[in-house]
């Protein structure tokens, strides 16, 4: 007799949905979490008094829109802003801005228009196709039986309907890079830099690394999962978390937190529980881990417990990133050049051209601090006013091009790094500097600390085409399972990968009770 | 002593310079990157040594690896199938290990030589596998191949021959035992272990005593009628005594790139050495499903009609080929034609009886000959001294 039936490693997005799912289909789950709030990077923190800032995932984008429903998230306080459009800020003040299939400014002419029309059709048909295999378990390629038959069936029926070119065209690009595709589709400048910079944010690569497309492509499907467009969590994105928490409580599951995993049990030859920080074990027919898989294999399971193999394909995984945030505390709104004050409501990006991203790589690759960064810039406060004290403002910035961990150490990095991005921002918003109250940069190694993410990567792991779909996160643990029994996989290192989207705990659920795991 | 150039691609042992005075064949083999005699002046004669007197093979070949660290036991038991805890100090266990799909990598043998001790004596090169299966333990590996050099001493005088050496109450010592001895002031070890199925030996030393430890031996020897062995003589020897061969019968995993080409312990009748009580080894989910859905293959010992060796035969049963032969010879002590098939399930279970397709030409004129064959359950080779303590004088 076991505690219960299933223990979730982790209240982050994907552990609650994991549990919400499970507990829905009368399961007796446990979701244990060292964080005192739930949420994992759907979080909320004070960085300083009276500034509330979501200071990991800043925005909601591409969250499945089935388990908004199914989990009546809305119900459960989740509450979301407007879409926004992007704008993406020019030197000369003339910015561009993309809203939806409408692009205008920055000498955009009816060709761009036209192109990048054409562009996202593109982009479309290849995102739905993939939505199709993000809903589902990945098939296997070999060994298939009749469920890995049926999608593979469907996704080459969708392969068909895609027609002659488009399939050539995704044959082609998606193995190579996306300053390439650019390059193919655009001539306008800060246009390709503009869409280059979705395929770069939250990985360790440049525009001209091979994968950009695979990653690019994966941030698009949130147009056919989330249809919520890029906006922001009212409250914080603390809030989704707290959601889902309440959802997975309804539904029956239990959460403690403040509790930390710190090691996965294994009786002869399979997992029966965890054994918690407190020394307390707790059994359960089954260990889901929403933790990443080298968070989850080498420090909780440990390789001695794994077979020698799996072992070598665990320490393998990639999971590195070169993304930070920038969290500044505003006395007041900033004013940026070029830009009206209720444009600051909306998305803003500032990009160097591709060959200057590209440029920034590599100082970054040799652990040095970059003078040239890309911007991901949300003003929360403007729409929710309630996450600063009255009149004051926060902006948050997801920062590109900062390395895990530079040959000078973050003492003396971190300061001057955050001095060199607030001059990159004061020739966009002049006086910003002036405005700031409290400022904190958190660097990939903080992400690692504070949310056990390893390497600081946002998708448990680097989203490759070789640690993607039937491959994630390595051969040998895949469709949830690992290739230890009774341990399972629930988070962005699972299938299909990371963003806030929810998928890879719910189809993990969907597998683990098909299974009968926990009958 | 010759003077041996190391600027060859083929390395030397370090008994080369008696080996090559004494191979009078001048017949040469490449034994894993070194130079070793195929014979030295007669097959059939080395491989009587090994039956009446004594034979003398260079194994030095041999990949040695030290294990050492305070996980040295629990790697050791993740690594190999069957039970480490089980090898006492001072003991020797034959080991095959698998990757996690279930396939024989190497066989080898475990010497254990201490509390958290041990050396594999391996086939195959396996540095790179070895230092894989290191994540997760506190241990060191060394590779002592070319620190450690080997002689098989093995046949009903062996004992006696060690014995004059200084290898004092060596027949005392048990099957699979180890005895330690020093020589010219430097560490030999004894184990009792080899590849011939009789009374035998290896005896293991530092390089700079190699060649005292060959002439003494072969002195104090020369009334016991000590012989250097080569290859196939030895090749005899084991496929009488019933030993299986990497890259002959079965290849190792590692080296393997057509799907299929893999075995299982199961598949070569090692089933014995894999231990399921011990709740994780490498290849263990596999085994385990092998073991619930079957096998492929079944290793089987064939005793063939007539005195042509049924090498590379095909096996029949009625007109289907049901499998092929591995290793064949005529082994002239059990005066038995014995081959070694892997067959296909559900063929070739003890009793079963089947056909061997031979081919064999003399003078260009070849011949097909069909020679109908039976399935037996243990090596044709049992010699009785094999197992026997003290070691029964000659």
């Amino acid at each position: 007799m076991t505690d219960y039936d299933a223990v979730i490693i982790g209240a982050g997005h994907n552990g609650l949905v994991c549990a919400s799912y499970l507990a829905k289909a009368g399961k007796q789950v446990l979701v244990v979490d060292g964080r005192n709030e739930p949420g994992g990077c759907a979080s909320t923190r004070e960085f300083s008094p009276g500034f509330n800032v979501s200071d990991c995932a800043q925005w909601f984008s591409q969250f499945d829109q089935s388990i908004v429903k199914d989990l009546d998230l809305k119900g459960a306080g989740l509450r979301l802003g407007k879409a926004k459009a992007t704008i993406s800020l020019q030197p000369d003040s003339d910015h561009l801005i993309l809203d939806g299939d409408h692009i205008t400014g920055a000498g955009i002419d009816a060709v761009d228009q036209a192109a990048y029309r054409d562009f996202r059709k593109m982009v479309r048909s290849f995102a739905k196709l993939m939505t199709t295999l993000y809903r589902s378990r990945p098939p296997k390629l070999v060994e298939q039986n009749w469920t890995d038959r049926l999608t593979l069936m469907k996704l080459g029926l969708r392969l068909k309907l895609l027609g002659r070119e488009r399939l050539r065209d995704l044959m082609r690009i998606v193995m190579i890079n996306i300053y390439d595709v650019m390059n193919e589709h655009f001539t306008h400048t800060a246009l390709k830099s503009t869409i280059a910079l979705e395929a770069v944010t939250g990985t360790n690569m440049g525009p001209r690394s091979p994968n950009t497309v695979y990653s690019y492509l994966h941030r698009a499907t949130g147009e056919h999962l989330g249809q919520t467009g890029t906006t922001q969590v009212i409250g914080g994105m603390g809030n989704l978390g707290r959601a889902l928490a309440s959802a997975a409580e309804k539904q029956g599951a239990t959460l403690k937190l403040g509790a930390a995993v710190t090691a996965i049990v294994k009786t002869n030859d399979r997992v029966t529980g965890v054994t918690l920080a407190s020394g307390e074990n707790i059994s359960a027919k089954v260990v889901i881990s929403s933790a990443d898989p080298t968070t989850t294999f080498r420090d909780l399971l440990g390789y001695h417990q794994m077979e020698a193999g799996m072992a070598k394909r665990a320490e393998h995984y990639r999971s590195r990133s070169g993304t930070a945030k920038l969290h500044l505390a505003l006395s007041a709104l900033p004013t940026f050049k070029g830009l009206a004050e209720a444009q600051l409501v909306e998305r803003l990006v500032i990009t160097p051209p591709m060959d200057g991203m590209e440029a920034a790589l590599n100082p970054m690759k040799y652990r040095e601090l970059s003078d040239l960064h890309t911007f991901d810039i949300s003003i929360p406060t403007v729409e929710d006013p309630e996450l600063a004290p009255a009149g004051q403002h926060i902006l948050t910035a997801i920062v590109h091009y900062v390395p895990f961990s530079p040959d000078i150490g973050w003492e003396t990095g971190r300061p001057q790094l955050t001095n060199q991005l607030l001059s990159e921002l004061e020739s966009y918003a002049p006086g910003i500097g002036s405005l700031v109250t409290a400022s904190e940069l958190v660097v990939p190694s903080d992400f690692e600390a504070s949310h056990g993410m390893t390497g600081g990567n946002w998708h448990h792991g680097e989203l490759s085409i070789d640690q993607a779909l039937m491959m994630r996160p390595f051969p040998g643990s895949t469709q949830y399972a690992t290739a230890v029994d009774g341990l399972y996989l629930c988070g962005a290192g699972a299938h299909p990968g990371g963003g806030l989207q929810g998928l890879p705990g719910r189809n993990a659920a969907k597998e683990i009770l098909k299974r009968g795991a926990l009958s | 002593m010759s003077d041996i150039s190391r600027d060859t691609m083929l390395l030397t042992t370090p008994f080369h310079s008696r080996v090559e005075a004494m191979c009078d064949l001048n017949d040469w083999g490449n034994w894993m990157g070194y130079t070793t005699p195929n014979a030295y002046f007669d097959v059939e004669l080395e491989y009587f040594a090994v039956r009446s007197t004594t034979g003398v093979f260079d194994l030095s070949p041999m990949n040695k690896y030290r294990v050492t660290g305070p996980d040295a036991q629990r790697y050791l038991d993740r690594l190999i199938t069957r039970d480490v805890s089980k090898i006492g100090i001072n003991r020797v266990g034959y080991a095959i290990w698998c990757d996690d799909n279930g396939q024989i990598m190497d066989d080898g043998t475990i010497f254990r030589l201490g509390e958290q001790d041990y050396r594999i004596c391996s086939y195959q090169r396996a540095d790179d596998w070895l230092a894989w299966n290191k994540l997760g333990f506190d241990v060191t590996i060394d590779n002592e191949s070319e620190a450690v050099a080997g002689l098989a001493v093995q046949g009903p005088t062996s004992c006696t021959v060690l014995t004059l050496l200084g290898c004092t109450d060596l027949n005392q010592l048990k099957p699979f035992g180890i005895a330690h001895y020093t020589f010219e002031g430097q560490p030999l070890m004894v184990s009792r272990t080899g590849f011939t199925g009789d009374l035998g030996y290896e005896v293991w030393v530092p390089p700079e005593t190699a060649e005292a430890l060959w002439d003494q031996l072969f002195e104090l020897g020369r009334d016991y009628l000590i012989k250097p062995i080569g290859s196939y003589a030895l090749e005899l020897a084991r496929i009488e005594a019933g030993f299986l061969q990497a890259n002959v019968d079965f290849m190792p995993a590692e080296e393997v790139v057509r799907v299929g080409r893999t075995r299982s312990p199961f598949e070569l009748g090692l089933g014995w050495l894999v231990d399921f009580s011990k709740p994780l080894f490498n290849g263990r989910s596999a085994l385990l499903k092998e073991q619930a859905n079957g096998s492929r293959y079944r290793f089987a010992m064939l005793d063939v009609e007539g005195n042509k060796p049924a090498e590379h035969s095909f096996i029949l049963k009625g007109d289907k080929q049901v499998g092929t032969v591995t290793s064949a010879a005529w082994c002239p002590t059990a005066k038995a034609n014995i081959a070694y098939a892997q067959i296909e399930m559900p063929h070739g279970a003890v009793g079963d009886e089947l056909v061997a397709e031979i081919y064999y030409q003399r003078e260009l004129h070849w011949t097909r000959l069909l020679a109908p064959c039976k399935v037996i359950d243990a090596p044709i080779f049992k010699s009785p001294k094999r197992w026997q303590t003290p070691a029964p004088p000659h």
